[in-house]
This record gives C-alpha cells, structure tokens and sequence, in this order.
C-alpha cells in the first residue's frame, strides 16, 4: 500500500509549480461540469490523457493504477443513468468523473507530497491571524500520509500473529493490540519530532515570499 | 568478531567539531513511582561511549537525558555547560538522536523529503536544503531511492535513513538507541561502519557487545545505576561474566 504516488521524471508538468497544478485541476473540475457535449468531454479527456502521458511521460500503468480502485463506481454510475435516464447522459457523467480522476492521477504523480504540503500552509496562511501555525497544518497532513500505509503494516502483522495462533477472519479483538501499537508509536514520533525540531518557533521566512 | 576503526577515514559531517561533554550532577529519575535512574554523577568526554545493561536496567532513559527528550526528575545534565531543562532548543541543536526503531523516526513520506524534515524545521534556505539532503543521500548510499516512499525500505535502509535524517542537521555529538535491535547480521555491520566512521562524538546504548570494539568507554547498567565504567575489554568482560 502506497499513498506517495510520485513518480520522479524530468518533465514540463513536473517541473511546473504544484500551486499553478492545482489550480489547474480545480479549474477543470468547474469546466467539466459545464460542457454539455459527448465529443468536447471525450476531447478533454484525450488531452488529459495527452499531457500525462505524452508530456509528463508518465508510465500508463501509473495512471491505470489510481483509476483502478474508481472502475467499479464508473460502471454503477452508467447503469444507473442507462435505468433511469439515457446512455448519453451516463457517458458523459463517466467522461466526467474519468477525466477529473486521470487529471488528479497526473498533478499527484508529477508532484511531491511537499510541494502539494507547501501549498496547503500557503493556502492557510491567513489562519496564522488566529495563532494557528500552517506549517503545523502541514505537517499534520504529510504525517497522514506517512503513517497510513505503516498502521496498516501493523494491522497486517497483528492480523497474521493471530491466524498464527489459530484465529480466522476479521476480529474486534485486533483493536486493543493495534491501538497500543499505535499508542507507542506515537509516543516515539513525539520524541522524535522533538529531537529533530519540529518544536522549534516557525523558521524565518523570506519577505515577498509567494505561493508555492 | 571486530570493525575495527578506521579514524583517517571518517567522514566529515559535523558543522563545528568542537569536542562536547556531557555531565550529569545528581540526576535520578522516576516513572510515576518506579525509580529508573539513581543518583548519577558522570561526565562524558570521550569520543565513543557505550552502554549496556539489562532490559529495564534504565540505559534508554539515561541516552534520552543526553539531549533533553528526558528531563531529570531530581539533578541537572550539562552539554557543554548547557541545561537540558532550560537551555533545550541549544542542546538538541548539539546532540542528535537515532530510535531504536527509525519507523517511529521518519516522518515525511518519501526518503528525500523526510531527510530534509530537520533543515526545514532549523530554517536552513531551500537551496542549502537541496544541497546538504543531497550530500547525505549520497553519502549513505539513499541517492537511489530520494522519492521512493519511506515505508518500503528494507529495515537497515530506513535506519539508514533515520541516521541520515540525524546527521544532515550537523549535530556534534550522536545518541543510538539500540541502533541495530531490529536488524539481521549485515545490516548491524553496516549500521556499525556508519558508527565507527562518524566524525561525530557518539553514544551507543546496544545489545550488540561486537557494535563497541574500538569504543574508548563503556557504561554498565544495572538497576538504574552505573556498576561497572571502564575500557571496553575488561568492562565488556565483566558485564558478559556477570550475565551469564
């Protein structure tokens, strides 16, 4: 399991600035929603497709493998509009609800998970006013992402320590484990964040500094 | 089964290698009611120092005091003349810490970010950033692997990362907490040819006695006190007798 989803390649898209992406892709999810004809919405999803991976060279498993989990939504999402509407309607939702998808794929897979970080402190800069540190928004949601796929590590290790010793299927009882595992885990990272800085007062920042 | 040292070649990392000490007057410390540390006075001049001890003989409480994550209940501990209870921000700038565990350590979720995690938190500019996270990356052999997610390193290359994440903040001296616990033989070689070639003055609280050949001192824990202090042949020696 893996939420960093970059993937490291010289390119245009990836060189661009993740602020610029994400308004981007922001902007496209509002036209979207706007365009009313089958060929304009099979049009945009080309050039999305295009840019990731004529431009951004991305490979096309990549991006096959964050539309992936998608696929079973897409289908019922099409059946639903060929019961109760019409199959022109229903393509054009999928084409939709497709593109943004593929176009998120290419902003997270030529952007790093700091960049995308940056912009979110950048956005909640004007919280600063209420004594709410951004950095610490940031660094809350770059943690996230590191810890996910860990716990989830844990929870297969517990999982497999109990199969071990003769019990099946999913339990209630791998919680108490998994929750102290977690308990302790998080009291080391508090030590190590400390260790490393992280309690340190925000670092100076450059006057005129601008968006990510 | 020896490293051996090989001080001509270590590396160079340190930002000022002014010699540190470390000393702790009176210190003891408690867990709620449990005693851990009994009334140590020691000083730490040395440039390798080692520290064994039972589980529960009190060692890791004692590594966390040397850079203030562990303030003493009772008693002070100086670096370089520094309080760890009053003057934290300036200690933890000297003396770095590696976790027995480095999933616990590394925080951002791919190995160049997380490396970079300390510089930014110090307020070093971008580009020297990029720079000095490169210069470790190379240097620990994680070139490789700057954007691959951390949680899918091998165990000795996320202690590698964790020790990498210490080192690129330029500490003067550097606390291992059973660095090598969770790794297979190669690994323990590897993380011990790290140790031995650090330029650093270090402290290695280990179970791995082999991890201290070449140290210039080793600490004995028992019971929340220091038992046995010396070179490491006869003290090594004599903390293997006594186990046994």
């Amino acid at each position: 399991m893996t939420l960093s989803l970059y993937v490291p390649v010289a390119s245009p898209v990836h060189r661009a600035p993740a602020g610029l992406k994400l308004g981007l892709l922001a902007a496209l999810a509002v036209a979207l929603f706007l365009v009313g004809r089958l060929a304009v919405a099979g049009g945009v999803l080309a050039a999305v497709l295009l840019l990731g991976v004529g431009v951004a060279r991305l490979p096309v498993r990549a991006l096959v493998a964050q539309v992936r989990p998608v696929w079973p939504w897409l289908v019922l999402l099409l059946a639903f509009h060929l019961v109760f509407t019409d199959w022109r309607t229903g393509t054009l939702v999928v084409l939709r609800l497709l593109t943004l998808v593929v176009a998120a794929a290419v902003v997270t897979s030529t952007t790093r998970v700091t960049e995308l970080v940056a912009v979110v402190e950048w956005l909640a800069r004007p919280l600063a006013v209420l004594g709410i540190r951004p950095a610490r928004i940031g660094l809350v949601i770059a943690m996230t992402l590191r810890f996910i796929p860990l716990i989830a590590e844990r929870a297969a290790a517990i999982r497999e320590a109990q199969a071990a010793r003769g019990a099946t299927g999913m339990r209630w009882g791998m919680l108490v484990p998994l929750l102290v595992q977690v308990l302790r885990l998080a009291h080391t990272l508090g030590e190590a964040l400390d260790a490393r800085g992280a309690d340190a007062p925000a670092p100076p920042r450059r006057a005129g500094a601008s968006a990510p | 089964m020896r490293w051996g040292r090989r001080a001509a070649s270590r590396v160079t990392a340190a930002a000022d290698l002014t010699r540190t000490a470390i000393e702790l007057r009176g210190v003891s410390h408690d867990y709620g009611d449990r005693p851990v540390l009994r009334d140590l006075s020691l000083t730490l001049a040395e440039s390798r120092v080692g520290v064994v001890g039972g589980n529960g003989s009190g060692k890791s409480t004692f590594a966390r005091l040397l850079n203030g994550l562990v303030v003493p209940t009772e008693g002070t501990v100086l670096v370089d003349g520094l309080d760890t209870r009053t003057q934290l921000r300036e200690v933890r700038r000297r003396v770095g810490f590696v976790f027995q565990d480095p999933d616990a350590q590394i925080v951002l979720p791919t190995v160049a970010e997380d490396v970079g995690f300390g510089l930014t938190n110090l307020g070093v500019p971008p580009e020297e950033r990029a720079r000095r996270v490169e210069e470790v990356l190379v240097r620990y052999g994680l070139a490789g692997h700057r954007d691959h997610p951390a949680h899918l390193l091998s165990g000795g290359q996320k202690q590698l990362l964790a020790i990498a994440g210490v080192l690129v903040m330029a500490p003067q001296r550097v606390v291992f907490d059973e660095p090598t616990t969770l790794l297979d033989l190669a690994n323990t070689r590897r993380i011990a040819r790290v140790v031995e070639e650090l330029e650093q003055d270090v402290v290695v609280v280990t179970h791995h006695l082999d991890l201290l050949a070449g140290f210039d001192r080793v600490l004995v824990f028992e019971d929340g006190r220091v038992v046995a202090d010396g070179a490491p042949a006869e003290t090594v020696r004599w903390y293997v007798d006594r186990m046994s």
